[in-house]
């Protein structure tokens, strides 16, 4: 903890000013975020780049480990099954009713049952992230061409490289349109992590002695931040996995073109 | 095609409007009349001068109460709204506002007129008094809060006869294992930094929790961050809790308590707050229900009514009923 | 003090042995129980019908002004997307102060929810309307309003009514935060111990409020399915998250 405590007593001690007076709710928000400041009842540093920084951190650690977490399991789970052509029910309908399930019912469910700790809300979050990549990659690899699908086995490509050379490409974008919507539920429910003893953003938002009305809006900006960051961020590395072949994703060109296309493999061709 | 989803929808709104229409409209709940049954208790009847004497002069007043959103206020908040719905008040509740910061707006902009807040809450959360600077003395205290509330006009009622401070708490095996020491000096001695203590999330930053243990009886266990408690105790994820004194749980016989020699916790006695407007339309008769009907809180009642609602998974309306009868405050 | 009274409240022994005592899973506490959870799935439905139904009058209007000028499409996407990507429980917080506790806010925020989901399907189904069709229609003699509603938009129903499936189950899942708001719905069940189903901790109870959440999401998603089956019947596509 990069806090700066207190030694016993004294207040000059404490490497931090207290808060400055209220000055409208946005406005000490954005002070929070940027200025260390000592907490409401005392004795503690709070507040500032550093602290959020540090909460910052864990809470994406036990984002990305749930969200790689989920990948590792739904992606070949997704694309086996889409492969077959079996298991719709599994991957698109009960993965949808799955996403009814309250989040933090399910924290609390796990706590109760499973016990808290790191391990234990990074499970908890990677059921969480499971439904949409398993959905989006089973629905991304049947949506691929069976001409394509078709002029790869004529070739004599086995199954195993059909589904990694030919459907995994082409289905790359709705697989990443499912792991962004994971990725980004995930960073949510993270905020209530300290409930199972892992720090995160959300420590703010659930300790209002502590931090006070301003700590919780300034948690709940960066929390938002954070979220549009990575969704943002993921956008990216989305462009940069795509085929170029495939060009981007747009919604003039690409559902357009893979209908109308008669070229079987993947391979780089002018954007009409 | 059309025409199927035509009715399709219009069969979802008109579910909508009824469903809307069952579910609507009960923010303001207009009081309950509590439990069902009578309680049994084993003397009859309630001693005459105790049983709240509806005054009809009360009936045209409205008093809002609010709570925030744990039991124990839940169940004080029942009890001060039932207790003065049968003076004769028209109550409305509001007993779930959420965290101090929040009731405590509520209760300045005028959206409820009165809240039961802890005095050592009160006093960090809205006076930024310093948990150390805290008089420890009960009586000091309050006056201190009460100097501070009359400047935003709001008036401090007397406090309760109990108070719901931290207190530590174990398993009896681990009391055990330590030799079952009787005051937190002992335990700080004789448990190491090895042995843990959970506590809600915002323990590990306040000097009157995790800081102070480390502060004032130079004890550092490793903090678990949690809502569990007890919890936490039965399934071995921490050794040691930060209990509340009134908790439900604790008059199951499973739990060993210890006492806080050096006097760390601040003094945490619940007193009404009520706001100048509703001092005024509660007159004379009304601060008397209101100084009455708290008057046989102690803890131990305090904790048999918190156990009714966390252990026995009562609801605080019926509790706060069954209280008000058993106490003899109404038939 | 005075010693009567306290005579008179039972204090009782507890000795922290049975089912609910100890937070356990309780099949009898849940018989007996069960109507505590009637009222707030009602309005759970209602939170949930009422959000949907904006957000779709929202997502469709959006989607089809970006039908006519597909150059908002990309601006919608990032505001709808923004609204999105704010968490539930910091929207919550962002938004009281502004439109305070109760129903209102609640609804406020689970329709931002619905937006993307919803505008980025209606807006996928009806690009991904075969040009051949509307090749077809327009030869025909049709208006581009005539091709809307005949041709693009009764082809694009089965995107839209994934979106819907999704937007249900979703807003069904987060409703139970409007508790955090002062709403209504099943979150004083799971979270509060005021409805006296026991709060957080309680298995019994966050079965109980999960196995109805799902349940209610079972029976959207069923119906929304039924619809699409019933309506058209030539159409068997699946559609993403």
């Amino acid at each position: 903890m990069s806090a700066i405590l207190a030694q016993a007593g004294g207040d000059a001690m404490l490497g931090c000013e207290p808060a400055p007076a209220d000055r409208g709710a946005f406005v000490d928000a954005l002070d929070f975020i940027v200025s260390q400041r000592e907490s409401i009842s005392g004795g503690v540093c709070i507040g500032g780049p550093g602290e959020l920084l540090d909460l910052g951190a864990s809470h994406m650690l036990v984002s990305l480990v749930a969200v790689v977490a989920a990948i590792a399991i739904a992606v070949p789970a997704g694309l086996w099954l889409g492969h077959r052509g079996r298991g719709e029910f599994l991957a698109v309908s009960i993965s949808n009713v799955g996403r009814a399930v309250p989040s933090l019912a399910l924290l609390a469910f796990f706590i109760a049952f499973v016990g808290i700790g790191f391990t234990n809300v990074a499970l908890v979050l990677t059921l969480l992230a499971i439904p949409p990549i398993l959905t989006n990659t089973y629905v991304g690899v049947r949506q691929v061409d069976r001409e394509s699908v078709d002029a790869a086995r004529g070739v004599g490509m086995s199954e195993g490289q059909i589904v990694r050379r030919v459907e995994l490409p082409l289905a790359i974008a709705t697989i990443f349109s499912g792991i962004r919507t994971s990725a980004v539920a995930v960073v949510a429910t993270a905020t209530i992590a300290p409930l199972g003893n892992v720090q995160s953003l959300g420590n703010p938002i659930l300790e209002p002695q502590t931090y006070g009305s301003a700590g919780q809006l300034g948690a709940a900006i960066v929390i938002a931040l954070i979220t549009l960051a990575t969704d943002v961020g993921l956008g990216l590395v989305q462009r940069a996995a795509t085929p170029k072949g495939l060009a981007r994703t747009s919604y003039h060109t690409s559902e357009r073109r893979k209908r109308l296309s008669t070229i079987p493999i993947p391979r780089r061709t002018q954007t009409p | 095609m059309k025409t199927s989803i035509r009715a399709l929808l219009t069969l979802l709104a008109v579910l909508a409007l009824a469903v809307g229409a069952a579910a609507c409209g009960d923010d303001d709940d207009d009081g309950g009349a509590g439990g069902s049954e009578p309680a049994s208790t084993e003397s009859g009847g309630s001693e005459q001068g105790r049983l709240i004497q509806r005054d009809d002069a009360n009936a045209s007043k409205t008093f809002t109460v609010g709570s925030k959103n744990f039991a124990e206020q839940y169940i004080l908040g029942e009890i001060y709204a039932q207790a003065l719905e049968a003076a004769g008040f028209k109550v409305r509740k509001q007993l779930d506002l959420g965290s101090e910061q929040v009731a405590f707006k509520a209760l300045r902009d005028g959206r409820i007129d009165a809240y039961p807040e802890y005095t050592g809450t009160a006093l960090t959360s809205f006076y930024r008094v310093k948990t150390d600077d805290i008089p420890r003395d009960p009586q000091e205290s309050f006056d201190q809060l009460a100097a501070e509330l009359e400047k935003d006009n709001i008036t401090a009622m007397p406090q309760t006869p109990f108070q719901n401070t931290f207190v530590i708490t174990s398993t009896k095996e681990t009391a055990e294992k330590l030799g079952n020491p009787k005051t937190l000096s002992e335990v700080a001695e004789k448990a190491g930094s090895e042995m843990s203590i959970s506590g809600f999330p915002e323990c590990r930053q306040r000097t009157d929790c995790l800081l102070g243990l480390r502060d004032v009886y130079d004890w550092t266990p490793k903090f678990v961050s949690s809502q569990g408690k007890f919890a936490d105790l039965d399934e071995g994820q921490s050794d040691f809790t930060f209990g509340f004194g009134t908790d439900g749980e604790l008059s199951l016989d499973k739990y060993v308590t210890y006492e806080d020699d050096k006097q760390l916790f601040p003094p945490y006695f619940v007193t009404f707050m009520v706001r100048d407007s509703g001092v005024e339309k509660l007159g004379e008769s009304g601060r008397q229900v209101i100084e009455a009907v708290q008057e046989p809180l102690t803890e131990e009642v305090m904790q048999e009514l918190n156990s009714r609602v966390t252990i026995d998974k009562q609801e605080p309306e019926k509790v706060a009923g069954d209280y008000l009868r058993e106490a003899g405050f109404v038939k | 003090m005075s010693a009567g009274p306290l005579a008179q409240i039972q204090i009782r022994d507890r000795t922290g042995e049975g089912c609910v005592a100890e937070n356990g899973f309780c099949p009898d506490w849940i018989a007996e129980n069960l109507d505590k959870y009637w009222t707030p799935l009602l309005e759970h439905v209602y939170l949930t019908v009422v959000s949907v139904a904006i957000g779709f009058g929202i997502a469709f209007s959006l989607a089809l002004l970006a039908h006519r000028r597909r150059w908002l499409t990309g601006p919608i996407l990032g505001v709808t997307g923004a609204l999105y990507t704010v968490p539930s429980i910091a929207a919550f917080f962002l938004l009281l102060p502004i439109t305070g506790r109760g129903n209102t806010t609640a609804i406020v925020a689970l329709v931002a929810y619905t937006l993307l989901i919803l505008f980025r399907n209606i807006t996928t189904g009806l690009r991904n309307v075969p040009p051949d069709a509307v090749d077809a229609a327009r030869g025909m003699g049709m208006t581009p309003r005539q091709i809307l509603w005949k041709v693009e938009l009764p082809l694009a129903m089965p995107e839209i009514l994934a979106g819907l499936r999704i937007a249900l189950t979703t807003t069904i899942g987060l409703a139970t935060l409007a508790f955090f708001a002062g709403g209504g719905g099943l979150g004083e069940q799971i979270y509060s111990e005021k409805a006296g189903t026991g709060g957080l901790f309680f298995k019994s109870n966050v079965v109980v409020a999960g196995s109805l959440a799902v349940a209610l999401a079972a029976v959207s998603d069923l119906l929304v399915l039924a619809a699409q089956r019933l309506a058209l019947p030539w159409r068997r596509t699946l559609r993403t998250a």
